[in-house]
């Protein structure tokens, strides 16, 4: 049997290129949640744990309007000269950094909170700037909410499929990941791809999370007083 | 408590009386082809007022309904989107032999959401100027494959594929051109029937260029023993039937 390695890569190449990204615009957005106290910082909560209730056909029919050619955000790729984002890997990564927000922020947000603000406090009466405040003690102490943040992310972007087939069209080598690869292929009746695939991803994704809950669980226990 | 139990009795009583003077209303099961979708609504309606008997339908492509059949659904009557699967499940044994015919024969058509952006489907097709082009994917969905034949007449399927977009059923491709997001796909004459918005640019495609789109129907096992289900499917039949099915965008026979 002839396989089909495309559809791997390119899951790869989304969930990595969405994890980084949503590390860089989720840690901002977690950070601010854990310290702010303003009124409506509960409804701002809510909006980014939307995409974990929603059904994935609400938000690829949204996306699909918005990202029309006479659809706001549409309108707004277009002004920038990239054309529309449906059926291409830029698309996909776009509806995968809105898919993915929650499992990034949550994690981080927690890990922020849970540092308090002492430490901060403390750093800063030996003038450390903000900056540095952050990358020398924030983020080593806050290692295991990023460490959950990337994998959770990477996981469920891998994951990732109503969304995907509503804005995708399923175009080899550029939209067609591998959650959709293995619909196909069930859906044509050829079940041996299918198991293959299938298979494949269940143990991947079994391993990860072993990972994250092995390597997570060490760092707590050591840094246990 | 009691409240409750007075609603079960009269519905019981109810029945008995019906039962006892001859009218037997019973309830079919329909497994119908998403493309099928507006017209079995009114077909439905039409029924149910006629013999009485009430309708139970599941929508859906018609690769996901005949494996759902496979599967033990509790379907009794499945109206598919081609003639292959019906077959499939007289030859599986889980279908009344004999009870196949064809209800429509679907009508593809290319369609874009922008008004005037061809004179000509073909030269359309031929001078290849879009982005994407949506088709429903060839194979599981019959509109799909008669949509591959087109362009495979024209001599364009080669120079297109890059840009074909596919959806997962008709009604997706639909989506896909209704949106805006693919410039033009090739989707069912009922859609654009029913389509209640901007009219767009249509092209009808000659039904030389593609291979009969024939829907078939069948009596599934578990109808078999249902007045209901023989009810619907002679209604199918019918010169009532057939006007509408012409109405939405089908050919009859």
């Amino acid at each position: 049997m002839d396989f089909d390695w495309q559809p791997v890569w390119l899951t790869l190449k989304l969930a990595g290129t969405t994890t980084v990204l949503l590390l860089i615009i989720g840690t901002p957005i977690a950070w601010w949640l854990a310290r702010t106290h303003v009124w409506y910082k509960q409804a701002l909560a809510a909006v980014v744990a939307l995409p974990l209730v929603l059904p994935p056909t609400v938000l690829g029919f949204y996306l699909l309007i918005m990202l029309a050619p006479d659809g706001p955000v549409g309108q707004l790729t277009q002004a920038m000269g990239i054309g529309t984002l449906p059926f291409t890997f830029e698309g996909l990564v776009f509806a995968s950094v809105l898919y993915s927000l929650p499992f990034v922020v949550q994690p981080l947000q927690n890990a922020f909170e849970a540092l308090g603000p002492r430490p901060m406090e403390v750093a800063s009466t030996l003038r450390a700037s903000p900056w540095d405040r952050f990358i020398t003690i924030v983020i080593p102490l806050a290692r295991p909410g990023f460490l959950t943040a990337a994998v959770l992310c990477f996981a469920h972007t891998i994951g990732e499929f109503g969304v995907v087939l509503m804005i995708g069209g399923n175009i080899p080598g550029e939209t067609k990941v591998l959650s959709v690869a293995i619909y196909d292929h069930v859906e044509s009746l050829e079940y041996d791809q299918a198991h293959l695939l299938a298979a494949g991803m269940l143990a991947f994704s079994f391993l990860v999370l072993m990972t994250l809950y092995l390597v997570n669980g060490r760092y707590t226990r050591s840094h246990r007083p | 408590m009691t409240g409750r139990s007075v609603k079960p009795l009269t519905t019981l009583l109810l029945t008995l009386a019906l039962s006892t003077t001859g009218i037997e209303a019973a309830e079919v099961k329909l497994a119908i082809a998403a493309n099928f979708t507006d017209v079995a609504r009114i077909l439905a309606e039409r029924f149910e007022q006629q013999t009485g008997h009430t309708t139970r339908i599941s929508y859906g492509s018609t690769g996901k309904l005949y494996s759902q059949i496979e599967h033990g659904a509790p379907f009794e009557v499945f109206l598919a989107a081609d003639r292959a699967r019906p077959e499939k499940v007289q030859d599986e044994g889980l279908a009344v032999s004999g009870s196949g015919f064809v209800y429509a024969r679907g009508k593809l058509v290319l369609w874009s959401l922008r008004e005037s952006l061809f004179t000509e489907g073909e030269s359309y097709l031929k001078g290849s100027d879009f982005r994407h082009l949506a088709l429903a994917n060839p194979k599981t969905a019959p509109y799909g494959l008669a949509a591959q034949q087109v362009m495979q007449h024209l001599g364009v399927m080669e120079s297109i594929r890059p840009r074909l977009v596919k959806g997962d059923s008709i009604a997706q491709t639909f989506q896909f051109v209704a949106t805006g997001n693919a410039d033009a796909g090739f989707v069912a004459l009922a859609q654009i029937k029913a389509w209640q918005g901007e009219s767009g640019t249509l092209w009808e495609i000659p039904e030389s260029y593609y291979a009969p789109i024939d829907q078939a129907a069948v009596l599934l096992n578990k109808g078999q023993d249902n007045p209901a289900a023989h009810a619907f499917l002679d209604f199918l039949k019918s010169e009532k039937a057939k006007q509408l099915i012409q109405a939405y965008g089908y050919g009859v026979e």
